[in-house]
């Protein structure tokens, strides 16, 4: 335990913190350019992305060796996956635009084919006797082990880019994520957003190779979008929730991977994502089961209260078990099924509001207002005393047929 | 020159006959919601069997919901559905569904015979081999609306009229009693609308029962014998003579939309 | 030459073929659903779920480890169907997340527990290892009729050709409901046919299909195999069972050939080691994918509607 608490003070040496520090920006950054794609239904886009890099690092040690120089720079390496990431992300695109293929076919496609491709070339590099210790199966789940000062801050540096660019473009992405058609009819160039978009997401995904891998990168991007979700309904809010968790199971997952043996990194900080996210499913009291539960039942109580009531008025009989019983909780009927005096009274006034309604729809001319009929809503909450009045008066004076 | 007994035999020959009348369709208090807002809130509403019905609304009224809930395509929150008076389970093979046209992907890799083929499922089971009385059927079933020549077309390749015909053949297949048709005239062509109507009130002429979404107040007196006027909740049913008229429209429709379409539809406007 | 193909690349092939052909079937109505990467899925989580059985019963033997991977999937499935509906979330992005928090769980209990001395690894789970399902007792063609031989075949053969039976059957069975449920569900559902059940058993079928190819090729191939051949012959034709026997034709055609190409392309091109069949087979399949998509007869979207776009 102290090994953890000197992990999550910074006091587990220099580089251990350097990676905790470098693992929370990436979450921060990974946590806010998800969400873009979680909100614009794309979240599996980036799975394509992360799958597609793997031929990138391959080709890119390959090339690097020929070269004669050192094949596992990171740098260079990341370089590389970028390209074939962007390459798997246009056939992604190309794919699902061109032919009659749906989007999830076209992903799945890419990213099976693209990541089978980097195996066959991995095994090439195994067999080369410079790729011997190449290491870099570290790519597929991420390793913190044996990283070097340059890569930590290499990770820092661009966890740190990729969130100054958030910050820069937090204004047209989350428009452009909510609701394209708005955003370009205010001005916002939509193609342009969209690409910057994919730039970021590919940042992330590019940067955190090394921490979490290619596998489960993807679960730092959409985790803690769809864990904001929970919380939210508000787009800003949402960017800076999913930042806040991301930036949390980073920090907190790189923590804990360094302070014990066999707690390999990516996986530790995808299971504390995951930790919050059933926590917030649960929990939340915006979206959350817990509370939706509850919700739902309460209006389904309403739904068989103001039907019973409706029943009543036409003196129709009751044979709904649940309506039955809600009746006689409220005091409107009596164990017998008589209704009480209440009961009549509330009775006459949903039958009364029933009419009233369908004459405010015949009378009054904002449909917006008279759209708001379900049932449910008291007629009170949107007409006016007058208004009101004056279905009354209608009421009285046309009879209905 | 009728004796008394003859004539009171023949008002109690018309009693029964109005008592055992059974609806086609009878639904009690249905409520439906998405989410925290009903779309339809304690409706109830009776098909007359051998009529054909217009469900009649403004947009979001929830006409289309109507009949998905009523078949258990989206779940009911409360409310009972008889078909013939039993309970749907038991009458499935009197109903044929035609769904909204948008509501299937026209991409599907099959050709408009092997749809309308699909309505003869019940009678086919799982494993049961398509013989020559079931192409049979499904032929005439297609020629009945018109696309005969059309049989081996990709369903893709047809044109919105086309592929409506092609679903009301599948429904045709199915030989039912009581067509549900969602939409039938939704961005379909002049030809189609005349060709729909037609098996219609062919259907109806032998004495199957019809009810319909429908969004054409202009076409309401001319195709259909009853409406059921709807916005959220029952606004009205009923006789198209008597239950369509610019008092029920208004109040389904709104007081403004009603004024500038009545006057087209050259209603019977009450006093 | 006839002698050491049989022992070294017959029955590989064959696993190979009979795998990618038991992923294919399902994966027809699965892209066609809309529910492509239910394979992605699928695959990711059959790690855990061999971690889990192995740390219960102590031995790699197969029949555990498969039933640990097939309940794994259909965990996996469940879970993603509760969290989109429970938690109102797209598919995809629920999807995404239960397979990598099921994995990065595989991950962590594989390292935390002492797997050194079995065969059981990351890598394996991912890249499988059909080049070692070889056949050391044949000795010809002529061992195909000898009873000694044949007893000492790779047990994953009879298991994926015991599977690739069962999804063929169950396919042909299933054929109609499965082919009306998925054109026009709301249909399917007033002629009362099972809708959801329907789905969920096309969705355990795959994850069985995948179990047990992943037991002899592993995840990569599995996710190619439900994707790429489908979705080339989605790209050949408008009829249903034309595009299943496209898929299972190329879903053939990319293990055989990818297997060859990884055996014996190296040496063609002058290196000395194979590389990864399981690779080179979706790596195969992607480019009969790519040629469709580029020269297929039906290769543009053609209807308007749902899918039109």
């Amino acid at each position: 335990m102290t090994e953890l608490w000197q992990a999550l003070t910074l006091q587990a040496g220099y580089n251990a913190s350097l990676v905790a520090l470098g693992a929370g920006l990436l979450g921060l950054s990974a946590g806010a350019a998800g969400s873009f794609m979680v909100l614009r239904k794309r979240a599996l886009v980036s799975d394509a992305m992360a799958h597609s890099t793997l031929p990138g690092v391959g080709i890119a040690f390959l090339i690097m060796v020929s070269f004669g120089g050192e094949g596992r720079n990171l740098a260079g390496l990341l370089i590389g996956s970028a390209v074939t990431a962007t390459l798997g992300l246009y056939l992604v695109d190309w794919i699902s635009r061109r032919t009659r293929l749906a989007e999830d076919a076209a992903i799945g496609a890419v990213l099976s084919v693209f990541f089978g491709f980097g195996v066959v070339l991995l095994t090439v590099i195994q067999t080369m006797s410079a790729g011997r210790q190449a290491g870099l199966e570290s790519f597929l789940l991420g390793s913190t082990a044996g990283m070097l000062f340059s890569d930590a801050v290499t990770i820092a540096g661009g966890g740190a880019i990729a969130l100054a660019v958030i910050w820069l473009l937090r204004r047209p992405m989350t428009l452009v994520a909510f609701d394209a058609g708005f955003a370009q009819a205010s001005g916002v160039n939509v193609r342009q957003t969209d690409l910057a978009m994919m730039a970021l997401v590919m940042g992330v995904t590019v940067i955190g190779l090394k921490f979490v891998g290619l596998i489960l990168i993807v679960a730092l991007l959409i985790i803690p979008a769809v864990t904001a979700r929970f919380w939210t309904n508000r787009a800003e809010a949402l960017l800076w929730i999913a930042a806040g968790v991301g930036g949390a199971s980073g920090y907190i997952g790189a923590a804990v991977s360094a302070s014990a043996p066999d707690l390999p990194t990516g996986p530790i900080i995808v299971l504390i994502a995951a930790a919050i996210f059933v926590f917030s499913m649960f929990f939340a009291p915006l979206r959350g089961v817990l509370y939706a539960v509850i919700r739902h039942q309460r209006f389904q109580e309403r739904v068989h209260l103001r039907q019973g009531l409706l029943a009543m008025a036409r003196s129709e009989p009751i044979h709904d078990k649940m309506t039955l019983r809600l009746l006689l909780r409220a005091g409107y009927i009596r164990a017998d099924g008589v209704a009480t005096k209440a009961g009549a009274a509330q009775a006459a006034k949903a039958a009364r509001d029933e009419r009233r309604w369908t004459t405010a729809r015949q009378v009054h001319h904002d449909s917006a207002q008279t759209g708001r009929y379900d049932g449910l809503t008291p007629i009170e909450s949107v007409f006016t005393p007058d208004e009101i009045a004056l279905f009354d008066e209608h009421l009285a004076g046309a009879p209905r047929s | 020159m009728t004796t008394p007994e003859l004539r009171i035999a023949a008002d109690n020959a018309a009693k029964m006959a109005a008592s055992t009348q059974v609806s086609a369709m009878k639904i009690r208090g249905m409520t439906v919601s998405y989410g925290e807002k009903p779309a339809l809130f304690s409706v109830d509403a009776d098909f007359a069997s051998g009529a054909m019905t217009a469900i009649i609304g403004p947009n979001g009224a929830g006409k289309s919901t109507l009949l998905k809930a009523a078949l258990g395509i989206v779940p009911r929150l409360s409310g009972e559905v008889s078909v013939f008076d039993r309970p749907l389970s038991v009458s499935r093979d009197r109903i044929a569904y035609v769904p909204q046209r948008a509501s299937v992907d026209w991409d599907f890799p099959t050709r408009v015979f092997d749809v309308v083929l699909m309505g003869l499922y019940r009678q086919l089971g799982l494993l049961g081999r398509v013989k020559a009385r079931h192409r049979q059927t499904a032929l005439e079933c297609l020629d009945r609306v018109g696309m005969a020549d059309f049989a081996d077309r990709q369903i893709g390749q047809l044109s919105g009229g086309q592929q409506q015909r092609v679903f009301l053949a599948r429904s045709l297949a199915q030989g039912a009693d009581l067509y549900l048709l969602d939409e039938p005239f939704a961005g379909v062509d002049a030809a189609t609308e005349a060709a729909i109507i037609a098996v219609l009130k062919e259907l109806k002429n032998q004495g199957k029962s019809v009810v319909a979404v429908h969004h054409d107040l202009a076409t309401v007196t001319r195709y259909f014998d009853r409406v059921l006027l709807l916005n959220v909740n029952k606004v009205a049913e009923g006789p198209v003579a008597s239950a369509f008229t610019s008092e029920t429209i208004s109040q389904t429709y709104g007081g403004r939309l009603a004024s500038a379409q009545i006057d087209q539809l050259g209603l019977l406007v009450v006093p | 030459m006839s002698a050491e193909f049989v022992q070294l690349s017959l029955t590989p092939i064959l696993i190979g073929t009979l795998a990618a052909i038991a992923c294919a079937l399902p994966g027809n109505f699965l892209i066609l659903r809309k529910q492509a990467l239910i394979g992605d899925a699928i695959s990711h989580v059959v790690l855990p779920g061999i971690v889990v059985a192995f740390l219960l019963t102590g031995t790699i033997a197969a029949v555990p480890m498969l039933i640990g991977a097939g309940a794994a999937a259909v965990v996996a499935v469940l879970l993603i169907e509760a969290i989109k509906r429970l938690g109102r979330i797209d598919p995809g992005a629920a999807m995404g997340v239960v397979f990598t928090a099921l994995f990065a769980g595989g991950v962590l209990l594989l390292e935390q527990s002492d797997t050194s001395g079995v065969h059981l690894d990351v890598e394996h789970a991912l890249m499988g290892s059909l080049e070692s399902l070889i056949w050391l007792d044949a000795t010809g063609w002529s061992s195909l009729t000898d009873p000694t031989a044949l007893a000492h075949l790779p047990p994953e053969l009879a298991r994926i050709a015991v599977v690739a039976a069962a999804v063929i059957v169950l396919t042909w069975l299933f054929w109609r409901p499965l082919e009306l449920t998925t054109f026009d569900e709301g249909f399917a559902r007033t002629i009362g046919l099972p809708v959801t059940a329907i789905g969920f058993g096309l969705v355990v079928v795959a994850a069985v299909a995948a179990v047990a190819a992943f037991d002899a090729v592993g995840s990569i191939i599995v996710i190619a195999m439900f994707i790429c051949p489908p979705a080339a012959a989605r790209l050949m034709t408008d009829r249903l069972t034309v595009q299943v026997w496209w898929s299972v034709a190329f879903a053939s055609l990319s293990a055989i050939l990818g297997y060859i190409l990884a055996g014996y392309g190296p040496l063609w091109i002058g290196l000395n080691d194979a590389v990864s069949a399981a690779g080179m087979v979706a790596t195969v399949s992607g480019v009969i994918l790519m040629l469709a998509a580029l020269f297929g007869p039906r290769r543009s979207r053609v209807g308007e509607g749902k899918g039109g776009a």
